[in-house]
């Protein structure tokens, strides 16, 4: 069978499957909606949790990233890890003990303020719709490629889907169906892995691979081989950075701190029965995405050493297939500068013929290693998983947003339990026809508004959230001023450094550099505003009325692991 | 201050403690192993990695993974000494 009919056949279950789950698990009450009704098991959230967080960026282009970055890509993978323990230790148990729908709930009801409240929403739309755009666009190259359907007709497909499971089943739906798609993307992700790593050491096990020597008979080991290889084309030794130290240690801080302020993440934790289920469950979640996560880097040195092997000095001519179906996609080209019909692929930009999109590293590799149809078709099934998961999680977030946070809460409090249900799936509707369209009409800057949704999640929720807990005296002035000032100094930060508006556009950003704030580059400053979000509260607070006393008793009974209840209904 | 309230406090300050152990842990490989002395722990080969390079594409997050689950173990003994567990 052909790459194309295997490819059709493993998406066509995998969709078949979601669709069953969610006709399966549909809602039938707010909290089954936005909830999953407060019973789910530890071990399915910890999946569902993983399958959120995986998105299109972690199964398709982080090990591209990677592979290009080398050491300088660690920021990533401690990054979208380390995030986990900040969660696990100071988020989690207590938000699930506070037991109510959303993030803005708790920022709300701590903060006893529906100004704080409304911030809080604001940050949740603008953090997750700029995470979703991206995912549809996930869905969009994955079928443009493998089933040779037009980028925009794919992007339809994926809203189609996403919007049959995440209106019909709500959180319910979501969480079943994230299950199913957490063991689609793993095995996915580590078949191919697996195979690659037998091809090229011996060593079934990639993270080990990755360490081992090399097959061919040199005895060189696979990392000294790439390291020799980049240097000979004039890129950076692969394990060593070209990153500031103290840039790496801000963007990982960011990307940290982010990850554990995220709301479609912090979310899934009220989905549990008990305290100690939420803290079981993130612990859960975390290996689950190290499987993953540990994988990546041994794929990204996989790929790099191959792709450099198979094109660097080869006739353009002989390239394989899959050289040339990238070649149609757009995302590698091939340019012949010196006419020797040879590939010169280099460092220095005057002399290099080859552009690669990093991207297509994860996608392309098992044609690269020569494997099977059927592992090529799989991959394409793992990436449409990964992309689908986590936008169905993010549209939960804007749609409990919208029916729960500002329509229950502050606008019609009135509204019936039924009401709200057709707001929240109304709500479902058109964030799925917004984020469809951006897919279409991708803004020409996705990449960077992702990296400044971590950004605002650091410099807003986390440090609210953080002093709502282990700051009985932090009061709703502190909170509102940290979170305001915080997201205003990013957004700052972020359109003059990122996107140059106050210096004459895009063009002027490479010039800007050398006056970056401490050497801290965009997507580290979420560090930076977080930090400043922290001070701000804590000077604040010491100039206004400290919180009313039935405010210090939450405080003091979110501390406290027992008689957690469900999730209440109010 | 009520026994209750005293029994609360008690449970809070050792909760405390164990976040600022595991979360001194947490910096010293990742921000420690992985980037700050980075440069001196790649002296150290062990197999093919550089051990810098290893504790900050792979060291770092097995370390994360163990510590969610101790600081599970931990607070699931705590709260049965303080009578919380359900």
């Amino acid at each position: 069978m052909s790459v194309q009919t295997w490819t059709y056949l493993l998406v066509g279950i995998t969709f078949a499957l979601y669709i069953g789950i969610a006709i399966w698990s549909r809602a039938s009450s707010t909290k089954e909606f936005y909830v999953a009704g407060g019973g789910v098991s530890p071990l399915a959230n910890g999946m569902a949790t993983a399958a959120d967080w995986m998105s299109a960026a972690s199964f398709i282009s982080m090990a591209g990233i990677i592979a290009f970055a080398g050491y300088d890509g660690s920021v990533y993978l401690m990054g979208w890890t380390g995030g986990y323990v900040l969660l696990a230790l100071l988020l989690a148990p207590y938000l699930r003990k506070f037991g109510k729908f959303t993030v803005p709930d708790f920022i709300g009801d701590r903060y006893y303020s529906n100004t704080a409240r409304i911030v809080a929403v604001v940050c949740a739309l603008l953090v997750s719709f700029t995470y979703v755009a991206g995912q549809m666009r996930g869905v969009g190259v994955v079928f443009s490629r493998f089933l040779e359907v037009d980028i925009n007709t794919g992007v339809i497909i994926g809203m189609v889907i996403v919007l049959f499971y995440a209106v019909l089943g709500g959180m319910k739906g979501i969480t079943y169906t994230q299950v199913a798609q957490y063991c689609v993307l793993i095995f996915a992700f580590m078949v191919p892995a697996i195979f690659i790593s037998i091809q090229m050491t011996g060593n079934p096990i990639p993270q080990l691979g990755m360490g081992s020597a090399l097959n061919d008979g040199s005895g060189l080991y696979l990392l000294e081989k790439l390291n020799g290889l980049s240097t000979e084309l004039g890129f950076a030794e692969y394990t060593s950075g070209s990153k500031d130290l103290i840039d790496v240690f801000a963007i990982t801080l960011a990307l940290m701190v982010g990850t554990a302020g995220l709301p479609h993440v912090i979310v899934r934790f009220f989905t549990v029965k008990r305290v100690k289920d939420a803290r079981k469950s993130a612990g859960l979640a975390l290996l689950l995405i190290a499987i993953l996560y540990t994988t990546a880097p041994a794929v990204a040195v996989f790929a790099r050493t191959n792709m450099i092997n198979t094109v660097s000095e080869q006739e353009y001519g002989k390239m394989p297939e899959w050289f040339k179906n990238w070649e149609e996609t757009g995302l590698l080209s091939f340019e012949d500068k010196n006419a020797d019909g040879k590939i010169q692929y280099v460092a220095d930009a005057a002399i290099n013929e080859l552009t690669v999109d990093r991207d297509i590293m994860v996608l392309a590799n098992p044609e690269i290693a020569d494997l099977p149809a059927w592992v090529i078709a799989l991959v394409a099934a793992g990436g449409l998983a990964a992309a689908l998961s986590t936008a169905a999680g993010l549209l939960l977030v804007i749609s409990s947003s919208v029916s729960h946070d500002l329509i229950k809460k502050v606008f019609v409090p009135t509204i019936s339990e039924k009401g709200e249900l057709w707001a929240a799936r109304g709500a479902a509707t058109v964030a799925v026809v917004i984020a469809g369209y951006f897919g279409i009409n991708p803004p020409g800057f996705v990449a960077a508004v992702v990296a400044l949704a971590f950004g605002l999640a650091a410099a807003s929720f986390f440090p609210a959230i953080v002093l709502g807990i282990f700051y009985k005296r932090m009061n709703k002035e502190g909170a509102i001023a940290g979170m305001v000032v915080g997201i205003l100094l990013m957004l700052f930060y972020m359109l003059k450094f990122k996107f140059g508006i106050f210096d004459g556009g895009k063009e002027a950003v490479a010039g800007l550099q050398a006056d970056w704030w401490f050497g801290i580059s965009p997507e580290g400053f979420g560090s930076v505003a977080m930090i400043v979000n922290f001070l701000v509260s804590i000077v604040v607070m010491q100039f206004t009325p400290s919180p009313p006393h039935h405010v210090q008793e939450i405080v003091e009974d979110i501390r406290i692991p027992s008689d957690a209840g469900a999730a209440v209904d109010h | 201050m009520s026994e209750k309230q005293q029994k609360a406090t008690a449970y809070w300050k050792e909760n405390l403690r164990y976040l600022i152990i595991l979360l001194l842990i947490w910096f010293m490989v990742s921000y420690g192993a992985g980037i700050l002395f980075k440069e001196a722990l790649d002296s150290i080969q062990i197999g093919g990695f550089k051990l810098g390079f290893w504790f900050a594409q792979q060291g770092s997050i097995y370390v994360f993974v163990i510590l969610i689950f101790v600081y599970v173990r931990l607070m699931n003994k705590l709260d049965k000494k303080y009578g919380y567990d359900e």
